[in-house]
């Protein structure tokens, strides 16, 4: 670059600083400074007031007491329901996860694989139904699965059953729910990856005399390994703390945290207990949300 | 050289069966003449009419629709400005904490945003008086934060795979890094910036966790009054609805991404 070029650049120094102020403020008052507003609440103790807590900090007689109550993380822990619900979660979480790359590494490797000008058509394909309403689609399902539901008709018109088989409120029709509306956070990072495979590698190996089932083994799964972190983290993270999916199609007893939290908030009012869960949950997520970052930037490099 | 496996590709086909099947079949049946959603007994539009004559869902998709323009723009704003700042910045004070806020909101448990938020509203509140009660005004701010992170993700995309010998050209002759940025770098992105504002405006039309934490008596989402039928059972005017809603879309992104396909073309040209 020119002398000019440069002294060009330096002028917008102070344009530069404006371009990073504006997300950097944005984002910290309304992404980060509201965590630690949670966790404050959930040392808090519950008040029937509005808003239904007590203050942390009191100043009375010329002196500032601050008390930290974790009378909430304490409850948590002794009282079961909560620790079953956040395994409930994470078992919940890992199946569909298990299932979605399942699905989800065939049809990444179909498209990769396919002819470059049918490519861009079968991604959009993928990507097309996240766009249309998430909740809308989990509705769907529920056409699906109910007892007079379109599967129970068509088993029950092909004989396969007598009596319809109760799939909706169950566990199964929340794996269908989260493998099916988190299939398209699988498939693109696995379809990135897999677009770069060395194929010089693979050719190497059809030469040597490998099988196309051992290339596959050996060469092409060990290096989508990076995109297969990555979609099953896009997939794991969300689905955990997942409110819609076992709201509309789960059972009473599928106990996702996720549930727990909303009903503590909105039929309980216990803003304390609800914020102890969110932090909780934060924490159990914080080991995934590092898997995925590491895994993301070693997929950039 | 291609690895042909026909399992792999009976997979990926049922794959897709899985992907539309379900959508087909709210399409479908919200034509059908029979308040079963799943029994065919004969075509009607009269869900469509009972549809228009909802004035508790017209209400809410009006609502929906303004809180969806303006987030969008606000995280279109937001968001390129922390995509440009990441991708041309190199090293600056507070990049790493960038980096994280633009990325984290992608997977973060709506539950956990939403409640976060609306602690935060509240507290605000206490503090100073500031948002003054809630509904539009914090459904969009919510909207407009998350809807910033993908706008950032998909900008970031587009700004990496440019080449910046056009700009470094416009600077070496002299023009201010405002007008590079308005006369060269933005036409080049437009293409990502449709698809970012549509990306952010199609979340908003969608959001009902977040938007349940942070909206107030009286402002009900489209979502919102959707998510409150569904749980008392299927009704085929949310089938109707449901039509409405895929076809829109459905147009809107053919469109978009016809545009930028041929766009992208005359570029590469």
């Amino acid at each position: 670059m020119s002398a000019r070029g440069l002294a060009g650049l330096r002028r917008a120094w102070s344009g530069r600083a404006l371009v990073v102020a504006v997300p950097l403020l944005w984002l910290g008052l309304f992404f980060a400074l509201p965590f630690l507003v949670v966790a404050k609440i959930s040392l808090s103790e519950l008040a029937i007031a509005m808003p239904p807590y007590l203050p942390l900090a009191e100043w009375a007689d010329g002196a500032l007491s601050i008390v930290l109550n974790f009378g909430n993380y304490l409850f948590l822990l002794s009282d079961g329901l909560y620790v079953a619900a956040y395994l409930e979660s994470l078992k919940i979480a890992a199946i569909s996860t298990l299932f979605t790359l399942l699905i989800g590494y065939p049809m990444a490797y179909v498209i990769a694989m396919a002819r470059p000008d049918r490519r861009n058509l079968l991604l959009m394909l993928v990507v097309l139904p996240f766009w249309t309403s998430f909740l809308l689609r989990v509705y769907a399902w529920i056409g699906f699965l109910k007892s007079n539901g379109i599967i129970n008709n068509a088993l029950m018109a092909l004989g396969l059953t007598d009596a319809p088989l109760q799939l909706i409120q169950t566990d199964i029709a929340v794996y269908i729910g989260i493998t099916y509306t988190y299939l398209p956070f699988m498939i693109l990072p696995l379809y990135a990856n897999l677009s770069r495979l060395d194929r010089s590698h693979l050719e190497a190996a059809a030469d040597l005399g490998a099988r196309p089932l051992t290339t596959f083994l050996t060469v092409t799964l060990p290096q989508s390994a990076g995109g297969i972190v990555a979609g099953c983290m896009l997939v794991f993270i969300p689905a955990v703390g997942e409110f819609v999916i076992p709201a509309l199609l789960g059972g009473p007893d599928t106990l996702m945290i996720g549930r727990v939290l909303w009903d503590e908030f909105f039929s309980n009012r216990d803003w304390p207990v609800a914020s102890a869960v969110a932090v909780v949950m934060l924490l159990v997520l914080i080991g995934p949300i590092l898997l995925l970052r590491r895994a993301q930037a070693r997929e950039e490099s | 050289m291609r690895q042909k496996f026909p399992v792999m590709t009976v997979i990926a086909v049922l794959g897709f069966v899985f992907l539309y099947a379900p959508i087909l079949s709210l399409i479908v049946f919200s034509f059908n003449e029979s308040r079963l959603v799943t029994v065919w007994s004969g075509f009607s539009l009269k869900w469509y009419a009972e549809l228009f004559r909802d004035t508790q869902i017209l209400e809410a998709a009006w609502l929906s629709l303004k809180i969806a323009v303006a987030s969008a723009s606000l995280a279109l704003v937001i968001g390129t400005l922390a995509a440009f700042a990441l991708v041309r910045f190199g090293r600056f004070r507070g990049r790493m904490a960038l980096g994280v806020m633009v990325s984290a909101p992608l997977v973060m448990p709506e539950v956990i945003v939403g409640l976060s938020l609306l602690l935060l509203f509240v507290s605000m509140e206490g503090l100073i008086g500031w948002p003054g009660g809630r509904g539009l005004l914090t459904i969009t701010i919510a909207h407009a934060t998350f809807g910033a992170a993908f706008v950032a993700v998909v900008i970031q995309s587009r700004l990496v795979s440019m080449e910046m010998d056009l700009e470094e050209a416009a600077l070496d002759l002299g023009a201010r890094p405002l007008r590079v940025f308005f006369d060269v770098t933005l036409p080049v992105i437009a293409p990502a910036l449709v698809s970012g504002w549509l990306l952010a405006f199609t979340l908003s039309l969608d959001d009902l966790v977040i938007a349940s934490f942070v909206s107030g008596p009286g402002a009900s989402t489209l979502p919102m009054v959707i998510f409150s039928k569904v749980r008392l059972g299927v009704s085929p005017d949310v089938n109707a609805l449901a039509t409405l809603i895929i076809v829109i879309v459905s147009l809107a992104v053919t469109v978009a991404a016809l545009h930028i396909t041929r766009s992208n073309r005359h570029a590469a040209r």
